[in-house]
């Protein structure tokens, strides 16, 4: 099992002669997954500013065809020589917890590239509503050098669509003929979308969904700087690619630059996501403990008491207790 | 008219004329106790209604919807073929195999080819490690085919190949090697597999992606319809989707689905229906439920008839489905290996019964390790036995009329023919495919049929009831890992051997052609007479096609 | 929290039937493991990568087309040389009783042949798995 050590920092994940040590990076994934907690201390200590990594998101309905639009980024982030790190993650059940994770199928061309690496997460549907190591190990990735970083989840959970929160440039991906309106896409997800992705252009409808997306990015109340741009693509033939990495180049420039603001927003929202998850965990931990607590949750429950003056009675003891 | 009437009209005309060409054989077909067995049974109804639903549903044998049969006589004029899959390690190995088994009474070679070959790399390649001579018979030259049919004379053997994407490039072979025996592509008898949408589906050894791949297969089936004429330039097959998990319906359904779409794709490429639609050929699995079995090739024959008429206003001979059967490899357990012997038996029945055209019969130790020469030979008896000591084979349809055969052939027609309609639905076959549709609902038959072994809901007798000790099994065909290094150094020595300069100009030819709408065949029999090699004819092609990547459906 | 057991599961080489390693890989989904499925086509060295990269506590390969007792060991031997051997390899397929001794000496710890339930191999994974 991996060993937690407060005096741990970044280098220790790199070999002798500069490499990254994939084997000692992908166990820590798994203790952040595993054991946050325990992860934190190292975290603190392994954490990089990287004011130059790409942190991308992409999301969208199944189907569609973001593993393979991730592929081609992948590649094309490669031409460039840079290093690309894909966090692909999938549904958890509910019901066993486990999960199937395949994303990776449509990047297998780059499994033996040493400057790629992909790791899947299962959602492990928790507490606060957010992937709870998403985060973390995007911060680890960028911390250990990764130029590029890229998210890509379902967007059908609301977990899925928080996570698209973390990064900085949102592609939502669509395709033609996906049988339901825009409009009832999750909604959440048109509002974070950067840029728009029709793939699978090829196909019949392609206009018209075009057409639809202007119509209700029209409606929007809110008046931004950035319009987000909508770009055809056919993923599985290569075909959109060089388009859709200049209105990604051309989003970054926008947060880097004009719209620095923008940036710090996304930064600041991350930092109170920390804080809410904290809260919420070291609150749990304090009372998974506390014997009063538990009783008092017991009993609560049952059918006979009212849970609205179960509820208030909580909050005065808690006040009581913390002195607010 | 009455049934009696037809009856008469069909004896008179429409079987005598077949007896006539195919001649019974038998003089004539007796009980045990001397009383003669007639061609055909059928109810001895006055009623019209009666009459009528009779002539609507099942016909006579040779007839429209073709129910009972596609001749008029079946089996009792010629028995189905005995068609044996087999070949493995190198082509004089299988020539061997061949050789024993033409001797044994096979009436037809059925030739395997191992996976590098199937999809397309030559035996030296990184990708085909570990894999070269193992399920099949390794193909990289014409050399090697020129191996594979010595001594075989092609006018007289036909051949049935399971081939797929490399279809293009094995047949040109054949015609090759047939040249050289002096025999000509028109006399030539047999069968290509050649169909990739089943590959997407259950298969998996595709190589280009869907839209190519159709091109290439009514590139095929144009070439075919006029040099090739005798030869089944299409084995469209339910078998693999079965073995992948379907259910019977399914099996009709996706495979009558994939044949749909390749009419429809040759119609579009501009081929008269009539002039592909006779050749076209199926294949099916033969599994346990002998009932459902039976009624499930009855009510395949119908729907096909019925969508060929209905859709395509195709002649008769293009409604006509025939087709092929392989008992069910799936069924047959490690557990016990002898209890196969018996399985196969009951799903030879099942075939005859539904009036296959030819049947493979598996091999007890399918589930150990490919299989032993005296199981093979049992596996052939077997056929021998049903054909000649059973009486199956005595009258045409016997078990028409049967009210379980009858609902259940209803039944599978029906739900069938929904599938079909929610697939053009969803914008046809290859639409269907690419959204995953189809291998979801695959999906979810396997994942049940494997819940119910597990539970013991369904028995599987030695697997999950009546189980015992067993010592491990001897006598396993075991592969000479030294076929690899042999395969390498010949692709050497063809190479060192061939003319370069013609070998590049060929190539060159198979790419422009692939670019452009010219028909990919004859670009591809003069690169393999150059002796190019397999994977050099398929990455000219992969150059301009691209390569596939599975969608994943868990 | 909870410590997931994390599980890939492919096919190396051309064998293209895929039914039983589905059917594994949803089993154990059931059974509350994270599954990295691969699909078809795998090589050894691209297993392994992907094997260290979500770091998985075994792997297991289904392989129906003979080829098992030159690709499974390669794996085995490429997981070696990644100091990667803890992670627990195991097979399943058409693999013949008599070549489960050699795979054995090989770095394969299990081979399931054909019949073997999956509450065999989940449980197989539960005990053996490094902790």
């Amino acid at each position: 099992m991996y060993a937690a050590s407060a005096t741990m920092n970044k280098d220790d994940f790199f070999l002798p002669h500069g490499k990254l040590n994939i084997r000692r990076l992908a166990r820590f994934i798994s203790l952040i997954e595993d054991n946050p907690e325990e992860a934190q201390a190292d975290l603190a200590q392994v954490y990089c500013e990287n004011h130059q990594a790409l942190l991308l998101g992409i999301t969208g309905p199944p189907g569609v065809g973001k593993s393979t639009l991730t592929d081609r980024l992948i590649a094309h982030y490669r031409s460039l020589d840079k290093k690309v790190a894909v966090i692909a993650v999938d549904a958890s059940s509910p019901f066993t917890g486990g999960a199937i994770l395949g994303d990776r199928i449509r990047m297998s061309s780059h499994a033996t590239d040493a400057e790629v690496f992909i790791r899947s997460m299962g959602s492990r549907g928790n507490l606060g509503g957010l992937a709870p190591a998403t985060m973390d190990v995007m911060n680890l990735l960028t911390s250990v050098g990764f130029d590029v970083v890229l998210i890509e989840s379902v967007g059908v959970g609301q977990t899925e669509v928080d996570i698209m929160h973390l990064v900085d440039t949102v592609l939502l991906v669509l395709m033609p003929g996906l049988g339901d309106d825009v409009q009832a896409l999750k909604a959440g997800m048109m509002e974070i979308a950067d840029i728009f992705v029709i793939n699978k252009a090829d196909k019949p409808g392609a206009q018209q969904l075009q057409s639809e997306i202007a119509m209700l990015l029209s409606l929007r109340q809110e008046r931004l700087a950035w319009t987000p741009p909508i770009v055809e693509t056919v993923a599985t033939e290569a075909r959109g690619i060089e388009a859709l990495t200049a209105a990604i180049a051309q989003h970054s420039e926008y947060l880097n630059s004009r719209h620095a603001e923008e940036k710090q927003r996304k930064r600041d929202h991350r930092f109170q996501r920390m804080v809410q998850q904290k809260i919420l965990t070291l609150a749990l931990h304090f009372l998974q403990d506390n014997q009063a607590y538990q009783q008092w949750a017991r009993e609560a429950s049952a059918a006979a008491v009212n849970p609205y003056a179960a509820m208030r009675d909580f909050e005065n003891h808690i006040k009581l207790k913390w002195e607010v | 008219m009455s049934i009696q009437e037809e009856a008469a009209r069909w004896y008179n005309q429409v079987y005598r004329k077949s007896v006539e060409k195919f001649p019974e054989r038998k003089p004539r077909f007796s009980t045990s106790f001397g009383e003669e067995i007639a061609p055909l049974y059928y109810p001895q109804t006055e009623s019209e209604e009666a009459s009528r639903l009779y002539m609507e549903k099942l016909g006579f044998p040779g007839e429209y919807p073709y129910t009972r049969g596609v001749q008029p006589t079946m089996y009792r004029s010629r028995l189905w073929t005995m068609r044996q899959y087999a070949g493995f390690g190198t082509a004089a190995e299988a020539n061997r195999r061949f050789k024993y088994l033409l001797e044994q009474g096979q009436t037809g070679l059925s030739i395997a080819f191992d996976l590098p070959t199937q999809i397309g790399y030559d035996s030296d390649h990184p990708m085909s490690d570990g894999e070269v001579g193992r399920v099949g018979v390794a193909i990289d030259t014409l050399r090697d085919m020129e191996c594979l049919f010595e001594g075989i004379p092609l006018d007289k053997v036909s051949t049935s190949m399971t081939i797929n994407t490399t279809a293009s490039i094995l047949l040109a072979m054949v015609i090759a090697v047939a040249e050289k025996q002096g025999v000509s592509p028109a006399a030539l008898e047999g069968t290509i597999q050649n169909d990739i949408l089943k590959e997407y589906i259950a298969r998996g050894t595709y190589r280009f992606p869907p839209k190519p791949s159709m091109r290439l297969i009514t590139d095929i089936l144009a070439y075919c319809s006029k040099e090739v004429p005798k030869w089944n330039s299409i084995s469209i097959s339910g078998y693999h989707i079965r073995e992948a998990g379907s259910n019977a319906v399914q099996e009709v359904a996706f495979t009558l689905a994939d044949g749909l779409a390749y009419v429809e794709a040759a119609i579009k490429a501009g081929l008269a229906v009539d002039s592909f639609a006779p050749r076209l050929s199926f294949f099916f699995a033969a599994h346990n439920n002998l009932l459902e079995e039976v009624a499930k090739f009855r009510a395949a024959r119908r729907l096909w008839a019925k969508i060929m008429k209905d859709r395509f206003n195709a002649g008769s001979k293009s409604q006509v489905m025939r087709f092929h059967t392989q008992t069910a490899g799936s069924t047959l357990t490690a557990q016990q290996p002898d209890n196969n012997i018996v399985r196969v038996a009951i799903q030879t029945l099942a075939a005859v019964l539904g009036g296959t055209q030819s049947l493979h019969t598996n091999s007890r130790d399918e589930a150990l390790s490919l299989p032993a020469e005296d199981s093979v030979r049992i596996a052939l008896r077997t056929q021998q036995i049903v054909a000649y000591e059973s009486g199956v084979a005595d009258t045409v349809d016997p078990l028409a009329g049967s009210y379980a055969v009858e609902h259940l052939t209803d039944l599978i027609e029906e739900k069938a023919a929904a599938y079909i309609d929610q697939i053009d639905e969803l914008g046809g076959m290859v639409e269907a495919i690419e959204s995953g549709y189809v291998q979801r609902e695959i999906q979810k038959s396997s994942y049940q049929v494997q819940k119910a072994i597990e539970s013991g809901e369904m028995v599987v007798v030695g697997l999950n009831k009546f189980q015992m000790e067993e010592e491990p099994p001897e006598n396993i065909m075991r592969l000479d890992p030294a076929i690899q290094e042999a395969q390498i150094a010949s692709i050497r020595i063809v190479k060192a051997e061939r003319d370069e300069r013609e070998v590049k100009r060929t190539l060159a030819a198979v790419r422009a052609a692939a670019a452009s709408t010219e028909n990919l065949m004859p670009p591809i029999l003069a690169a393999v007479k150059a002796y190019a090699t397999l994977g050099e004819i398929v990455d000219e092609m992969k150059a301009v096609f691209g390569e596939h990547k599975e969608t994943i459906i868990l | 929290m909870e410590e997931k057991i994390r599980v890939l599961i492919a096919k190396p080489g051309l064998d293209g039937h895929d039914r039983g390693a589905k059917f594994i890989a949803q089993a154990l989904r059931d059974a509350g493991m994270e599954v990295i499925y691969t699909g078809l086509r795998q090589t050894p060295a691209s297993i392994v990568a992907t094997a260290i990269q979500e770091d998985v506590d075994a792997i297991g390969l289904s392989i129906l087309s003979g080829a098992h007792n030159t690709l499974l060991p390669r794996v085995a031997q490429l997981l070696k040389e990644k100091g990667a051997e803890d992670i627990l390899l195991f097979g399943g397929g058409v693999i013949p009783a008599e070549d489960i001794p050699y795979l054995k000496e090989h770095g394969i710890k299990e081979v399931f042949t054909p019949g073997a339930s999956s509450s065999e191999i989940i449980e197989f994974i539960r005990t053996h798995v490094r902790r």
